[in-house]
């Protein structure tokens, strides 16, 4: 689904966060991206989104160079993504209200979607997400949890076949951040998504990542497989993970590249 | 604040005057001046209320459509200024200096440039007034788009929204609280510059008015409840602006 070419990225005036970057990602693989702050995990993110252009290489989905935001790719950040002057509900409904103005161009829409009822959608997703009680809210009056399933719903609203997060919980507290994950595993069987998670918690990585690409020490790709339900958090497997993601990046030290042969280099 | 407390600060702030013009007509002051010079509200209020259907309120319609006029005008012009100015920090460093080095100057002092150029009708008085409000918006629009997180601009774009999308979602939402913030902040100086400008080269207007009555005509009792239109004018339109801000920024008002 997803290639990236010798990918290359760097900031004007900046050293190059990464250079001659290969990677797949295959439909409805659940990837984790791994790594310390500023190894580049989030950038990579935005290149896969779109919203940033490689200065070398290409970023293939499904067949097509990314050169711009794609209609079918759902992008979910950190905070500070919804709309404070739209209520909750009004939030939801922001990516349909957005292709309905521009109608199914393949540019901005998707070619194939149609002007679906925009209530019902946005109903539906408020109900599956559990935020009827506050649809008249603004972020500002909603909590960190609800303002993220607002964030999630908006994206899931446009029926995405990828799902991107960048952080998606780190704001949150613990118990609020455990449900928001499950709630993904079940939204990802649902909606039959791939998803890539970046993060900088272990605990996340091992648990959303059935597959997880190790950044900062050079490239590693853990293969994670039974990881996806729930009750993963309570096994062996999963403690077992976390140790080696943690001794893995123990070892990780930025200025040393030791990238495998012909996978690339992150500095 | 309460309904009741702007009634009772009201009701303080006549007592006052009515007593300062009873101290003022007593010629107990060592003052230079005639004593009926401050004519109290019990003089005035009748006065008023009876010119209000005749003259003194086809003057203040004038007024009103001078302040109005000019309210729409600078929004018309500022918004997208300040979006641009806003959204591109080319734009922006490119006219920032010109707008550091024209901001600050006193613009009712163009007032007869102004009339040079266009003439003695509504639409000089209309530019003067302009001239004032369209900076005062132009700064808040343009801080307002360009405070707009990265963050939030990223998440919309990924939703499929281009330049046009963003226009109408993102920008010009984040804009009206600057727009209504900057109209409320400099309606009083317009109200005042107008005042100023209509003591121009015009038969029409609250400016003339007080200045026929006070000077021309030495009808004191008339010349305050010019004023006092005046003062409602300005007051009103604050009130007006603060009123759409809560029907219009909600959000900025939700606890």
């Amino acid at each position: 689904m997803i290639e990236t070419r010798s990918l290359a990225f760097a900031y004007p005036s900046g050293p190059a966060i990464f250079s001659g970057f290969n990677w797949s990602v295959k439909a409805g693989e659940a990837w984790a991206i791994l790594g310390p702050s500023g190894c580049g995990k989030s950038t990579l993110l935005y290149l896969l989104a779109g919203l940033r252009r490689p200065t070398a290489g290409q970023v293939m989905i499904e067949g097509q160079v990314i050169t711009r935001p794609r209609p079918r790719t759902g992008l979910v950040l950190q905070d500070f993504g919804l709309l404070p002057w739209a209520t909750c509900e009004e939030n939801i409904s922001l990516g349909l209200r957005i292709h309905g103005f521009y109608g199914p161009d393949g540019k901005h829409a998707p070619l194939d979607s149609k002007p679906g009822d925009i209530r019902a959608i946005t109903g539906h997703w408020l109900k599956r997400l559990g935020l009827e009680d506050v649809r008249r809210h603004y972020p500002a009056q909603l909590s960190g949890g609800q303002r993220q399933r607002t964030a999630i719903a908006r994206t899931l609203a446009l029926n995405p076949d990828l799902l991107l997060m960048d952080e998606p919980f780190a704001s949150l507290d613990a118990p609020t951040r455990e449900g928001l994950q499950n709630l993904t595993l079940e939204l990802r069987a649902e909606q039959r998504l791939t998803t890539i998670v970046v993060t900088h918690a272990i605990e996340e990585a091992a648990f959303l990542g059935r597959r997880i690409l190790l950044l900062g020490t050079g490239i590693e790709i853990i293969e994670n497989p039974e990881a996806g339900t729930p009750a993963y958090r309570g096994s062996v497997a999963y403690q077992q993970t976390c140790q080696h993601l943690r001794a893995r990046l123990g070892e990780a030290n930025p200025h040393s590249v030791t990238a495998p042969a012909g996978v690339g280099a992150f500095d | 604040m309460s309904k009741r407390s702007l009634l009772v600060a009201s009701l303080l702030l006549l007592a006052a005057w009515q007593l300062l013009a009873w101290v003022v007509g007593s010629g107990l002051l060592p003052l230079k001046a005639r004593t009926n010079i401050l004519p109290g509200p019990l003089e005035v209020f009748p006065v008023f209320f009876a010119q209000l259907p005749k003259e003194l309120g086809a003057h203040s319609l004038v007024s009103l459509r001078r302040v109005i006029g000019s309210m729409l005008l600078s929004v018309a012009l500022a918004v997208p200024a300040g979006l641009a100015m806003g959204q591109s920090q080319r734009l922006n460093r490119l006219f920032s200096p010109l707008l550091y080095l024209t901001h600050p100057v006193p613009k009712v002092v163009f007032v007869p440039v102004v009339v040079l150029f266009f003439g003695v009708g509504d639409l000089a008085k209309i530019v003067v007034i302009t001239l004032i409000l369209f900076f005062q918006i132009l700064v808040l629009v343009r801080d307002a788009a360009a405070n707009l997180r990265p963050e939030l601009i990223q998440s919309v774009r990924s939703l499929g929204a281009g330049r046009r999308a963003l226009f109408v979602y993102v920008y010009l939402p984040a804009s009206l609280p600057a727009v209504l913030t900057a109209l409320r902040l400099s309606v009083g100086t317009a109200v005042a510059v107008l005042y100023v400008a209509e003591l121009y080269a015009t038969q029409k207007g609250l400016g003339y008015y007080i200045f026929l009555q006070g000077s021309t005509l030495f009808n004191y009792p008339a010349m305050y409840a010019g004023i006092m239109a005046m003062a409602l004018l300005g007051l009103g339109l604050y009130f007006t602006v603060d009123w759409l801000e809560q029907r219009l920024c909600p959000w900025e008002y939700a606890d």
